[in-house]
């Protein structure tokens, strides 16, 4: 791809799937646009008009956004904490050869076909039920009180139930780029008298920058328009505990059918987006290049 | 110090008896050169005495002490591998300090060291470079550099060279014979390549399928071939062998006589120029004899001899001669 020529082909060949690619992109962006300006509720469609910022105004002044705000936050960053080091963590331990070792890797790559809201409700009932989980189960075994998971720690418990998620996505890409490392790399360190710490903190972790990159910017992008497991689980609650910037858009648009508002909402979450995208990019992004 | 005795090492990898027993002492400030045929267990051998494998059983001592069971990092070796096995996150002075900081020197004393052996190394314009932005033979450097530092008691080569072009090989061949001369270190170093082992080695090792064939000196292995895998493995091209009546004339089963022991011109045996190959200071000819079968002649200079081309030749120099076991008599 160096001569000119090419170089124009090249492009030529690639613009019909970015055009395609922007207008699959700019056209539900334009209409959410659009709507975040305008009046538009569904219980009295003939009231529509023009309301300049309004709906952004007070989706901004809405009791519960900074908290909305702060616990998607929380969320994206608790769960990349916990899958980036467990992840690591287990990669580590399945990449020594065991017996058995196909299964075990299907048996922990398991989770990830499980769908979310089927994930969460198996949580909420089999594990985390004051009643019937697995949980409060082996608290009565000790004599103690069950736990209520979702009631005491809404966003804990989410935050737990969605890493149980996406522990299998991170353990599989750091696991591949565990097995790329040469052997002889860490023979050379075991030569040069690094001990198994030594080895991790300076030859596997560094070859492993670039896979954790990776998992954390893919897991960011997914994270923050976490939805399902909120609403099987604590529908937001209790009181607004664990409403994210997602579930209050779906609050606006389907319980109280206010297109505009939810517009406005959804606008400032692709805003929120952007700007972790940024720093995501400007703090990790080098790590992308060789 | 850097003597290493192995006693009845022998490994196997599951069923399979790579090493099925070898007895081998190297003296101290030795250069050893391990040769053998691929696949015969010159890495496993290296491998073994570096530490990196575990012996099914025998015995390695180095410096007098029993060191079979001591992790890699306590055997005071170095090892150079054939792909150097750089760290590729770190700048070459990371890389070459690297054993200095896991062996907890202070950081005057690390950068000494470093600057010392780039000195020697020719790498100090690099030093802040990465590996991914250094040539094949300044990776080279680079890793015998991290294995300098440390001052080992004896280095390990597993085909250092064998990734680089033919003048870079030449090249850092002399300049790991001097290193030798210099730091009178132990050095043991695997190869394919018969020049390297020639002209390194103070004592060449040849083995075959696991086994020790023959220990010796260079021109030793070369003039006295203990057995008829010595003879046909030392040397380039390969020596004639040749059974037969003509071997039974020397009261011999086989015979063996190197293509540069052949004259071309006059004498006992006439043949038809298979193919010959001009090199300017020598000439290679293979000719088919009549009852002998195809012999490999090296001649000096220019001979004057093509494809299909009658020519007669005569022995001259030494003829091994090999009983039915192969053993030489
Ligand atoms: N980890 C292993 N498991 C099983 N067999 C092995 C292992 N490592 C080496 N072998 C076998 O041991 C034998 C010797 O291997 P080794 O690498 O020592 O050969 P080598 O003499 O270094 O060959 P080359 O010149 O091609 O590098 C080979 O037959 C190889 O298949
Ligand atoms: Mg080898």
């Amino acid at each position: 791809m160096s001569t000119h020529s090419s170089r124009l082909a090249a492009r030529l060949m690639v613009a019909p799937s970015v055009a395609l690619l922007l207008i699959w992109m700019i056209v539900p962006l334009a209409m959410t646009l659009y709507y975040s300006f305008r009046f538009y509720r569904l219980l009295s469609p003939d009231r529509t008009g023009w309301v300049g910022f309004n709906n952004y105004l007070w989706f901004m002044n809405a009791p519960d956004f900074w908290l909305a705000l702060f616990n998607t936050l929380t969320l994206v960053g608790g769960v990349l904490i916990i899958t980036v080091i467990l992840g690591t963590l287990i990669a580590l331990l399945i990449d020594q050869p065991v017996k058995g070792q196909g299964l075990l890797r299907i048996l922990i790559i398991a989770p990830f076909f499980v769908m979310p809201p089927v994930a969460a409700s198996i949580w909420e009932n089999l594990f985390m039920h004051p009643q019937n989980g697995l949980f409060s189960a082996v608290s009565r075994g000790f004599g103690a009180q069950p736990i209520l998971f979702l009631e005491d720690y809404p966003m804990l418990s989410v935050i737990g139930i969605v890493s149980w998620e996406w522990l299998p996505f991170a353990t599989l890409i750091l696991l591949t780029a565990l097995q790329s490392l040469s052997s002889e790399q860490l023979e050379a360190a075991e030569m040069d008298g690094a001990s198994a710490f030594s080895r991790f903190r300076y030859i596997i972790l560094p070859h492993m920058t670039r896979a954790i990159t990776v998992v954390i910017l893919i897991q960011t992008i997914f994270l923050l328009g976490i939805f399902g497991e909120i609403y099987t689980t604590t529908q937001g609650g209790p009181g607004s505990a664990s409403t994210t910037l997602p579930y209050m858009i779906f609050k606006q648009a389907i319980v109280a059918k206010d297109i505009g508002r939810a517009a406005a909402g959804g606008i400032i979450a692709v805003i929120l987006a952007n700007i972790v995208a940024y720093f995501l990019m400007r703090g990790l992004g080098r790590n992308l290049d060789s | 110090m850097g003597k290493i005795q192995l006693t009845a090492v022998r490994k196997s990898f599951g069923e399979v008896d790579v090493i099925p027993g070898i007895d081998l002492t190297i003296e101290n400030g030795e250069f050893v050169v391990f040769v053998g045929p691929s696949g015969c267990g010159k890495s496993t051998l290296l491998r073994l005495i570096a530490g990196l494998e575990d012996t099914t059983s025998g015995v390695i001592d180095i410096d007098g002490k029993d060191a079979t069971n001591l992790p890699p990092a306590r055997r005071g070796l170095a090892m150079v591998f054939q792909s150097y096995a750089l760290y590729p996150h770190m700048t070459v002075r990371k890389n070459i300090a690297f054993p200095l900081k896991m062996a907890g020197m202070d950081q005057a004393e690390q950068d000494k060291r470093v600057e010392r052996a780039a000195k020697v190394l020719n790498l100090t314009s690099y030093l802040d470079r990465r590996p991914g932005q250094l040539s094949g033979g300044q990776r080279q450097r680079v890793a015998i550099g991290r294995a300098i530092v440390r001052e080992p008691s004896a280095f390990l080569f597993d085909e250092p060279l064998s990734n680089l072009d033919a003048a870079l090989r030449v090249g850092m061949r002399q300049e790991i014979s001097e290193l030798h001369q210099s730091l009178k270190t132990t050095m043991i170093y695997v190869t394919h390549d018969q020049v390297e082992a020639m002209t390194m080695a103070d004592k060449i090792v040849v083995l075959n399928a696991g086994r020790i064939e023959q220990v010796g000196a260079p021109l030793e292995l070369y003039n006295f071939p203990c057995n008829l895998f010595v003879a046909g493995f030392i040397g380039s091209p390969k020596m004639n062998l040749i059974e037969g009546a003509e071997a039974a004339k020397h009261k011999a089963h086989t015979i063996g006589i190197r293509p540069e022991h052949i004259t071309v011109g006059d004498g006992p045996w006439e043949g038809v120029v298979g193919l010959s190959e001009h090199l300017g200071s020598d000439s290679f000819l293979k000719v088919s004899v009549e009852g002998i079968g195809t012999l490999t002649v090296r001649a000096p200079g220019e001979v004057h001899a093509r494809h299909g081309d009658r020519v007669r030749l005569a022995p001259a120099g030494k003829i091994h001669r090999f009983d039915a076991t192969g053993l030489a008599i």
